[in-house]
């Protein structure tokens, strides 16, 4: 047995041989303008080795990660026949968006230890923040935010979606969602050999407001009663103008 | 066409926002009240933030009351001096609602407090005016002529009277401040202009001609809602304009429409139908707190206060 974890260990030595990867990203900023619709986002690189391919079979897993925002979950109870809102638990922070294209199961290509350390899997990345609870058993709120957050697509599983050739081109697309979050959003990614993270790097793209709404978002945040007067003079002059236009189309 | 808005951070789609605005406007305009009560619960339903719709519903009330307003002048269909008596009074609920508004969220339970508020206020309101409006129908298609005796009760022996020519009253002006300092209260703490409180108020409270009311309502509400989008921008920072414009624009023109047809319809008719609007949202979020909600979670940003 123990000739046999000896040759394990042998022939896994060359997989720490230097495999890095090369990126690129089709776009570095993502800018929301009024007609902003969801944006496609192509990751593509290469590995870089001086040695030969080893034997193990190469993954390549390629994460997302929106800016992390706190969160209250609640839940409702029944109280005398009406449904309210009774436990909540409280979420330092939660990303906004988060996605994880791979080149298979996950299940196969990445080792609990490993996971936990970089905090790949959505439950994991999730997981790892800080919960004040206030409530009993608030496993089952982290598990109602990972349900709601990957039904209305906020995160997402794509297992299978990065496409390898030779072992060393790959690319994946990554659609982010219409109802983007301003801020900073890392792509990490990673190279596994047997379960095992071989080479990682992180990217960032910046989404950020543009043109109108940028103007219109920085306003009402700097002089937001500049803002709130604007927004009345606006609606006393739509109403006005509708009046009149009426008035002089009836004529 | 789908559009982005910077305060809501939601793309959604331009004609959908104009046509909730048409439709409300339309309804703002027919029965003077503001709409805030309908605008609000559809935006939640396209996905808006709940924060984000209270505010900038406020905002499109105002604009579809202005244009109503302006429609309803040209008839000398309000009563500026009882307008102005309200809106007094308004102010004052306005200020105590928004205090107890802060103790509830305060206390964690606010959005119960609104629903339960709606429902109660909205189911007896509703009630009320479709039962007096069958009944005043019923009369007025058998023939009866109706009887606009002056009731002369308490009310009359209040001091402080005043003149209201428009309205043909000349009654104390304590009833209508305390009218309008109730329909603030509410209207704060429900997060509307209180036109559907308003009107029926107006009409079994102080005996004023259907005729009037729906101006006065609708020149009141200008304010309470100014009011409350200019709290909302400055506290809250929730109020998007991007969004607001579209649903005026859509509003302005369904409000010029709904006065229209309004006047077209009879006194009673008209009662009917609003009370029928009223009690079919009292309905659907009794519903909501009845049955056992598909999910029973709720994510909502933001810290805890």
């Amino acid at each position: 047995m123990k000739w046999l974890a000896l040759i394990l260990s042998l022939s896994a030595t060359p997989v720490v041989a230097e495999e890095k990867i090369v990126s690129g990203l089709s776009q570095n900023r993502v800018s929301i303008t009024a007609d902003f619709d969801g944006s496609e986002l192509l990751i593509y690189g290469a590995v870089k080795r001086e040695s030969p391919i080893p034997s193990s079979k190469l993954d390549v897993i390629i994460t997302v990660e929106g800016p992390s925002t706190p969160l209250i979950i609640r839940k409702k109870d029944r109280v005398a026949g009406i449904w309210i809102n009774r436990e909540r638990v409280r979420i330092d922070a939660a990303p906004s968006f988060y996605a994880v294209a791979t080149t298979g199961p996950l299940r196969s290509i990445l080792s609990e230890t490993d996971n936990l350390r970089h905090r790949i899997t959505i439950p994991r990345s999730v997981r790892a923040i800080g919960l004040t609870g206030e409530a009993s058993g608030s496993d089952a709120f982290v598990d109602a935010l990972l349900r709601i957050r990957r039904d209305n697509g906020a995160y997402r599983s794509m297992q299978g979606a990065v496409q390898l050739s030779d072992e060393t081109l790959f690319r994946t697309d990554i659609v982010l969602p219409a109802n983007l979050t301003e801020g900073e959003y890392k792509v990490r990614l990673f190279l596994t050999r047997d379960g095992r993270v071989v080479d990682h790097q992180d990217r960032v793209i910046f989404v950020r407001k543009e043109g109108l709404e940028r103007f219109l978002f920085n306003l009402s945040r700097e002089q937001p009663l500049l803002y709130g007067l604007l927004a009345l003079a606006l609606a006393g002059l739509a109403g006005w103008g509708a009046s009149e236009a009426f008035r002089l189309l009836r004529r | 066409m789908q559009l982005y808005l910077p305060i809501a951070e939601v793309s959604v789609n331009a004609f959908l926002l104009l046509g909730i605005g048409g439709i409300v406007g339309f309804l703002s305009g027919m029965f003077g009240v503001g709409g805030g009560f309908l605008i609000t619960p559809l935006l939640f339903f396209i996905g808006i933030p709940p924060a984000v719709a209270v505010a900038t519903g406020a905002n499109q009330v105002v604009a579809s009351s202005v244009s109503g307003v302006l429609a309803q002048m040209r008839r000398k269909a309000v009563d500026f001096r009882m307008g102005t008596v309200l809106l007094l009074g308004g102010f004052i609920g306005s200020a105590f609602g928004i205090w107890v508004f802060a103790r509830l969220t305060a206390l964690g339970q606010v959005d119960l407090f609104v629903q339960l508020s709606y429902v109660l206020f909205l189911g007896l309101i509703g009630a009320m005016m479709l039962q007096e409006s069958l009944r005043a129908w019923f009369r007025s298609r058998k023939g009866v002529p109706v009887r606009r005796s002056h009731v002369h009760t308490w009310v009359h022996g209040l001091p402080f009277k005043m003149k209201f020519r428009a309205s043909g009253l000349y009654i104390s002006v304590l009833p209508p401040m305390a009218v309008g300092a109730l329909v603030g209260f509410l209207a704060a703490i429900m997060g509307v202009g209180g036109g559907f409180i308003m009107v029926p108020a107006m009409i079994y409270l102080l005996g004023m001609p259907t005729k009037v009311v729906v101006g006065t309502s609708l020149f009141q509400i200008i304010f309470v809602t100014a009011f409350t989008t200019l709290m909302h921008a400055v506290t809250n920072q929730t109020v998007d304009i991007l969004l607001a414009m579209l649903l005026i624009v859509g509003g302005v023109i369904g409000a010029q429409f709904g006065t229209r047809v309004g006047v077209r319809l009879k006194a009673e008719q008209l009662r009917i139908l609003l009370a029928l609007l009223v009690l079919s949202v009292a309905g659907k979020i009794a519903l909501d707190l009845l049955l056992q909600p598909a999910e029973l979670f709720s994510v909502t940003p933001g810290l805890l206060p």
